[in-house]
């Protein structure tokens, strides 16, 4: 696992209360971890503060799922 | 709630802010007590040394976004977040719509709603993140009432029920309570620039027959702030002695 991916998860988790296990790449935060409208927007503030980054609103709404949370910081991070 | 709260009260120089002030430190809260210039900051520090209080006053502009943060930041390095925000700050520019200046509409507008936007926004994610907090915004019986000559005054009061009432449903699953508490004719600076015979004509619609105290305002507000008052959100407590009945 990338150190990025980990970070992420870690994040994910956090956010969610959501158990490691539970937390898959393919995982959608709404459907499978149970996020509301809420906890989504907490959940790409914190990925922010991590990455030290600032995610446009267009952009975070394409974030649905823990690998759409990966390739965008891996795309948008040096 | 962790036994430390930090409590912030725009316009706590004077009046109900400073009352308020008083009240939650009583109760235990660190206080930082905002006034837009830095004489009015001082004074602040002073009276609350006065009244036994541990806190201090900072200077801060309310429509400044910038300043909100750099405040906000020295607030979180020296005394922890802020747990409790009470958006008391406000003014008055009194006239009769027909002759009222967009000049006047904007600054009451921007002083008394915009800034309780901008502050209730700047607090937020560190309350998210504890899952705790409590927002009190000071509203009006005119938000309410309506009142002549203060169209924008009256406007910005009611714009924060709407706010609140909004942003107590976005937070409350954080156990953050966002609520008003809307004073009636109370006895301060800024009801005594009114003149002789509108005083006279508000005192004999008020059941209880007297001016309100400051005092009593921040009673209230200090309620609010405690664990006492976790399940009250959205809603806004008039205190105003029977002058209105909501």
């Amino acid at each position: 696992m990338s150190d990025i991916e980990q970070r992420v998860k870690k994040i994910v988790c956090e956010q969610l209360g959501a158990n490691e296990a539970d937390v898959k790449n393919t995982s959608s935060f709404v459907d499978d971890l149970g996020a509301d409208s809420l906890d989504t927007v907490e959940l790409v503030m914190a990925l922010e503060e991590e990455f030290d980054c600032e995610i446009p609103d267009e952009e975070a709404e394409k974030i649905t799922t823990v690998q759409q949370a990966i390739d965008y910081v891996n795309a948008n991070l040096k | 709630m962790s036994d430390q709260q930090v409590a912030l009260v725009t316009g706590a120089s004077r009046g109900i802010g400073a009352a308020i002030a008083r009240a939650l430190g009583k109760q235990g809260a660190v206080i930082i007590g905002t006034a837009t210039s830095a004489s009015g900051a001082e004074a602040i520090t002073a009276h609350l040394k006065a009244a036994g209080v541990n806190g201090v006053g900072m200077a801060l502009d309310v429509t400044q976004s910038e300043q909100i943060d750099a405040v906000l930041k020295q607030i979180s390095e020296q005394y922890g977040d802020v747990t409790i925000l009470v958006n008391n700050a406000g003014i008055t520019k009194d006239t009769l719509l027909m002759r009222m200046k967009d000049e006047d509409w904007d600054a009451v507008l921007n002083t008394n709603l915009k800034s309780v936007f901008r502050m209730s926004q700047a607090v937020l994610r560190p309350m998210m993140k504890a899952r705790q907090g409590r927002i009190i915004n000071i509203s009006s019986v005119v938000g309410h009432m309506g009142n002549a000559g203060q169209t924008n005054y009256a406007a910005a009061k009611a714009g924060m029920t709407g706010f609140t009432k909004s942003m107590a449903q976005e937070v409350g699953s954080r156990g953050i309570t966002v609520n008003c508490v809307a004073p009636g004719f109370i006895d301060t600076d800024m009801t005594a620039e009114l003149p002789e015979e509108i005083k006279a004509k508000m005192l004999e619609r008020i059941a209880v027959g007297r001016l309100g105290q400051a005092e009593e305002i921040a009673a209230t507000v200090a309620f609010l702030a405690s664990p006492a008052a976790a399940y009250i959100t959205g809603e806004t407590i008039h205190v105003n002695g029977g002058m209105y009945c909501a």
